[in-house]
């Protein structure tokens, strides 16, 4: 019977029409290879040096965020580059764009599976779990924003001695709501992914403390018909649930922008085009992420190459979509005859931040270009580049929406500038450091690519060779 | 083993075909408290094993009821507990209630699936008589399990053990309670 599971070695691997490996299983993996391989990772001591230098590093980078967050709660909001009128400065940029990275992670793991695109399989735990840790380190920004971070919760409906509610009517009030509520969905949901695995894990386990510490985790899962019914059920609504809680988590966000007036930000284009660059740059974050680690861990037997060229392809799809945003912005500006939109447009590209647009135009619009090749989509290092490339244009993006608009509103006798500093940097690159560091830690403790999903694969080639 | 120490007896099988055709021969011989267990969701073992899930309608109910408290929140709070008369507009504004009412249907659906999933198997479960049973740790890996509980009216220790026997099985074996 075994045998039958096994693909033949001696038949070629079935080819795409565009001329890469078609299967999303290397030939001839078995239930306990696959086991094996993902499961060693987390239950053998040593960890290769790759992981321990990029942890080390990434450690390094959490004390610099620590450090810039302490000296932040003492002095106050002060020490960072924000002013009248650039009252949204490093944190807001820095939430939007935390925030749109999670969007790839629930892509991949929702709207895939309602799609049965069976090559989500082998990327979709990471994906979940970067969706979480990117809001995680989404949702503080604007907590260090506030000023007053310990008094957070007056943000939530809670009956208090003031009488007051919040303001209901605000984009901002409905940010709290979406942000929360998304954290909440990614994390039911990547547990209730993950409890399978861990029960493997647990059966797997030979060291006392691994078997307590994956018992525990697993909730006493025993594989049960009655369990998996139930398991894929809600696995399945939870997937229905986010696929419209992700189109509107980044929605709302945008209309933190879009509802004020300032010119740059009050446009209908923005929920979508936000959404559309949330995807994106999204895949591009799990480009940079997956590449190294299927490298490091030699895991290109479960994550062919079919899965990269995938993820570039849809990559590169939203990458039209937002240069198409950013098309109708430049040509809205001029068609609404409005002297602000129009000043607005021609400030961004020619004003002070210029250059920064132009870098933007460069990174998000004429690199990723480069897609169209065939060749570069499949060369794990070109691929690398580019997304490494879309990554800090999404960033720009947001800085770009952000500082250059509010610097030059409509008096000019009250532009102003904006210039970050040290601790604005710090801020950026030490979430940057809490960010991977929980990637590295979550990398080390749980099975990074869904076995019991994989074993599926196994179990069905007809699945994993499907074009 | 005495019969009132025993959970059940258990058929361990190598393939999700074996175990979905055992499966149902059980349930066609009369049998209801058993259990089959995959590595993986076998599709259709759980239907063949003749047990249902109320899942959906609790989500269902899960979602209305989120997204009801929401939307009275914020009439609550805008129309009765805090109304507040700016420039003329209405205080109950029900388009700007919208967003905070999805998120939270959300929220209430997607919190009664994951609590649903765990609280109806009965899960989380420190113990289990299955666990007595050394091999079953290969049904979290590479192995296919058919148990079939001693409390269900048919189970007789010599004949249920004959009737597993002649699934085909790689072997038979008595879990402890």
């Amino acid at each position: 019977m075994i045998k039958t599971l096994r693909p033949n070695k001696k038949r070629e691997p079935p080819m795409s029409q565009l001329g890469y490996p078609a299967n999303l299983l290397a030939p001839g993996e078995t239930y306990e290879s696959v086991n094996e391989t993902i499961g060693s990772i987390v239950l053998r001591n040593r960890q290769p040096a790759p992981w321990w230098v990029g942890f080390v590093f990434a450690f390094g980078l959490l004390m610099l965020f620590f450090f810039a967050v302490s000296w932040l709660l003492i002095r106050g909001v002060g020490i960072w580059g924000i002013n009248i009128p650039v009252a949204w400065g490093f944190a807001i940029v820095n939430f939007v764009w935390w925030v749109g990275i999670g969007h790839a992670g629930t892509f991949i793991s929702a709207i895939l599976l309602l799609l049965f695109q069976h090559w989500r399989t082998a990327i979709n735990r990471f994906a979940e779990a970067m969706t979480l840790f990117a809001v995680a380190c989404a949702g503080l920004m604007p907590l260090l924003h506030l000023g007053r971070p310990w008094l957070f919760y007056y943000l939530f409906p809670y009956p208090d001695t003031m009488g007051l509610w919040p303001q209901f009517r605000s984009p901002l009030v409905w940010d709290v709501f979406a942000v929360g509520t998304y954290f909440t969905v990614s994390v039911l949901f990547f547990y209730l992914g993950l409890v399978p695995d861990l029960a493997t894990i647990r059966d797997r386990a030979r060291k006392t403390w691994q078997q307590k510490f994956y018992g525990v985790l697993a909730l006493g899962w025993r594989n049960s018909a009655a369990h998996w019914q139930r398991h894929q059920i809600a696995y399945l609504l939870l997937a229905g649930l986010a696929t419209p809680l992700v189109l509107s988590v980044h929605s709302v966000v945008s209309l933190d922008f879009a509802v004020a007036i300032v010119p740059g930000w009050h446009s209908t284009i923005f929920p979508p085009y936000f959404v559309a660059g949330a995807i994106y740059f999204g895949f591009a974050m799990v480009l940079n992420i997956v590449i190294p680690l299927r490298k490091i861990y030699h895991l290109e037997s479960l994550i062919t190459e079919r899965y990269l060229n995938n993820m570039a392809n849809v990559m590169f799809v939203t990458g039209l979509m937002v240069t198409y945003g950013y098309l109708i912005e430049a040509f809205m500006s001029w068609y609404s005859g409005d002297v602000f939109e129009e000043y607005m447009m021609l400030n961004r590209a020619f004003g002070p931040y210029g250059w920064i647009f132009w870098a933007l135009m460069l990174c998000n619009v004429i690199i990723p270009q480069a897609l169209w090749s065939a060749r570069i989509r499949r060369n794990p290092v070109t691929l690398f580049t580019v997304a490494l490339f879309i990554n800090v244009g999404m960033w720009v993006e947001r800085f770009v929406i952000v500082i250059t608009s509010l610097s030059r509103d409509f008096t000019p006798s009250a532009w102003g500038t904006f210039f970050p500093t040290i601790w604005d940097w710090a801020t950026l690159f030490g979430s940057v450091g809490l960010f991977l560091t929980l990637l590295f830690l979550f990398v080390r403790f749980f099975p990074m690519i869904s076995i019991s999903e994989s074993r599926e694969l196994v179990a069905e080639p007809q699945k994993a060779n499907a074009l | 083993m005495k019969d009132d120490c025993l959970y059940g007896l258990v058929a361990e099988f190598e393939s999700d075909a074996q175990l979905k055709r055992a499966a149902e021969k059980a349930y066609n011989h009369g049998y209801r408290k058993m259990d089959g267990f995959a590595p993986f969701p076998v599709e259709g073992l759980a239907e063949r094993l003749g047990k249902k899930n109320r899942i959906p309608l609790l989500v269902l109910l899960g979602g209305i009821l989120g997204g009801c408290s929401a939307y009275f929140m914020q009439w609550f709070a805008n129309v009765v507990s805090y109304p507040i008369n700016i420039g003329g507009r209405p205080l109950h504004s029900w388009p700007a209630f919208i967003p905070v009412t999805f998120e939270l249907t959300v929220l209430g659906a997607s919190l009664t699936a994951f609590l649903a999933a765990f609280a109806l198997s009965g899960l989380p479960q420190p113990y289990h008589p299955m666990f007595n049973l050394p091999e079953f740790a290969r049904a979290s890996q590479d192995r296919f399990f058919l148990c079939i509980e001693a409390a269900d009216a048919l189970f007789d220790a010599v004949q249920t053990r004959m009737f597993l026997e002649g699934l085909d099985p790689l072997m038979v074996a008595e879990v402890a309670k």
